[in-house]
């Protein structure tokens, strides 16, 4: 830096354009290569997961319908069903909303409308760091505290359940939709608020009659972010959920979400038991896109 | 069945390919070192494939000898040993007696399975029909053994773990079988947490996994002991078995059978969970 040269020749301005010009490029090209890598990352995936998932349907005779709606899966035996996982992971993940959406909503609320400065600089980097905490802490701290509490204060003959499950996803789902959330929240308009404080409304009034509405696109992405964070979460279900094979009738049955089956027998599955996962992966694979569907078109939504 | 015969037609295929490639790596480094490098072919059980890693890790070390251990389950293992594919299959159950037939087999170890309960269950022994009630759903409270007015809480392996598979085949029940609500956990430790937090609970585990946190069951009267075993008074355990056609086993595959049974090889299977011949 120290050696830079006071005169240039012409000569030597034009090479210096010139590598400046290749490096343009360069770096350009670079790019581009990153970012084609998650596309074709994304293509190899689905492709993998498909060829892999659908092979037994179309090459062995399996019926896809039964598999959608057969209630036993015993690889052992052939049996291939996955209506217990597809319902378990419904039920969780709508049990996560229950609980998770309103209070992720109220926080993001609290931090945008109403908390003081200082309160807020605790609240925002906790929630932002509960986001940070590695799934498996999510299930072991599950699997040490909620568990036995069910267990032990509750009367629940095994703390593996649903609602254990149904809790620790709520936790999980909490950064997401309060981040989301409360940069919706203070994105609506000042004159919002003003106005509607002028008109005599009381500020809990104004948030929920004005500011919230105004928000709603925001608050809806939120809650299908987490619901995407919910459905597809493995780790720390599979330590809290129990993993039995029963269509859940009760927040206390313990289940098999769509997620830890393929976690919990892949490490030993072969041939159409484990193409027979690689399908359990099409069907959560299909639940995620819908939800990407949904989120997108509550974004253009939003645009309008 | 045709679709069974399928897959172990192209188990066996792609334990042939696997097997020539072994021999090809083999031969290029024969080539390569100018030394006369013995391959030595194994596959078969899961469950014993671990051990005889760790075995085989130790004894090429040794020896000019290079072992390939395929993990393919107990029957695939045995079909390669009969064939020829493998010069020695791995087993972790008994051979059936057409089996016998054309094998021979060498008892390297044996496995203990144990069943265990909360510390404070004061069932302490069961048979194994009691057992085989108990993972299937025909009883369903600890009173009816004895124990506490307490709804079991039955604890399984996952389906496809050799121990599980184990459990299942010695005490006579199917994966289909087993009672739909029990909690299914991954690993031996995992069960050991769910059993030792759960006052309802039972689960089996593998031998050296047993601790103060859970309460090992007697079955008929016998207590879970390595000499038990041994003496095939415990009737939860299971034999891990070498076999080979006898005109297949060459003078290395000899040796390494040796090796195993040696003190130091029955050392190291003591070290890895098994319980030894000796």
């Amino acid at each position: 830096m120290s050696s830079i040269p006071v005169k240039k020749d012409a000569g030597e301005i034009g090479k210096a354009n010139k590598r400046k010009y290749i490096l343009e490029k360069v770096s350009g090209r670079v790019f581009l290569f990153c970012a084609l890598l998650s596309v074709v990352s994304l293509l190899l995936i689905i492709g993998f997961v498909f060829y892999k998932g659908s092979h037994p349907f179309i090459a062995e005779g399996y019926s896809f319908i039964d598999f959608l709606l057969g209630s036993d899966w015993v690889p052992s035996e052939d049996k291939f069903g996955i209506l217990p996982m597809i319902v378990a992971s419904i039920y969780a993940t709508i049990g996560a909303l229950i609980i998770g959406v309103p209070i992720g909503l109220f926080t993001a609320i609290f931090l945008a409308e109403i908390a003081p400065r200082s309160v807020a600089k605790i609240i925002s980097p906790a929630v932002q760091l509960l986001a940070g905490i590695p799934s498996v802490l999510y299930g072991v701290f599950g699997l040490a505290i909620i568990v036995p509490f069910l267990q032990n204060n509750l009367g629940l003959i095994k703390g593996q359940s649903l609602i254990a499950v149904i809790i620790v996803l709520a936790i999980m789902m909490l950064p997401t939709v309060v981040t989301v959330a409360e940069t919706a929240i203070r994105a609506v308009p000042k004159a919002y608020r003003e106005g509607s404080l002028a008109l005599g409304v009381s500020p809990i009034g104004t948030i929920f009659k004005v500011v919230v509405p105004a928000a709603k696109s925001g608050i809806m992405t939120a809650i299908v972010l987490g619901m995407g964070r919910a459905i597809g979460e493995t780790m720390a279900v599979i330590l809290v959920a129990g993993n039995s094979l029963v269509i859940p009738t009760s927040l206390t049955d313990s289940i098999r979400p769509l997620t830890t089956n393929i976690a919990l027998e892949m490490g030993y599955a072969f041939g159409t038991h484990q193409e027979m996962l690689f399908a359990t992966g099409i069907v959560l694979f299909s639940f995620i896109l819908i939800l990407n569907f949904v989120l997108a078109r509550i974004s253009s939504k939003g645009g309008n | 069945m045709r679709r069974k015969l399928k897959i172990g037609s192209l188990v066996l295929c792609l334990s042939m390919i696997l097997a020539a490639c072994g021999n090809d790596s083999a031969g290029d480094e024969t080539e390569a070192s100018g030394g006369n490098v013995h391959t030595l072919a194994i596959s078969g059980s899961t469950s014993v494939g671990p051990l005889a890693e760790k075995l085989a890790e130790k004894y090429e070390g040794n020896n000019n000898t290079k072992i390939e251990i395929n993990q393919i389950g107990s029957s695939a293992g045995i079909t390669n040993a009969i064939n020829g594919v493998s010069e020695i299959g791995m087993s972790s159950r008994e051979l059936k007696d057409e089996e016998k037939e054309s094998l021979q087999e060498t008892v390297i170890a044996y496995d203990g399975i144990v069943v265990v309960t909360h510390p404070s269950n004061k069932v302490k022994n069961l048979t194994m029909d009691q057992v085989k009630d108990i993972f299937t759903g025909k009883i369903t409270n600890w009173k009816d053994l004895g124990g506490d007015d307490l709804e079991i809480v039955v604890v399984s392996r996952e389906d496809g773990s050799g121990s599980r598979d184990a459990f299942q085949e010695i005490v006579g029940y199917s994966s289909g079988e087993l009672i739909k609500s029990a909690i299914v956990a991954s690993g031996n430790g995992n069960i050991k947490t769910t059993v030792a937090t759960n006052k309802h609970a039972v689960g089996f585990i593998s031998f050296e996994y047993i601790d103060e946190s859970v309460s090992p069951v007697n079955i008929n009267g016998v207590e879970a002991t390595a000499e038990n075993v041994l003496s095939q008074k415990y009737v939860l355990s299971r034999p891990f078995l070498f076999v080979h056609v006898e005109d297949n086993l060459t003078n290395e595959g000899q040796k390494f059978i040796d090796y195993i049974l040696s003190p130091e090889g029955q050392a190291i299977a003591a070290e890895s969970g098994a319980i030894p011949v000796q």
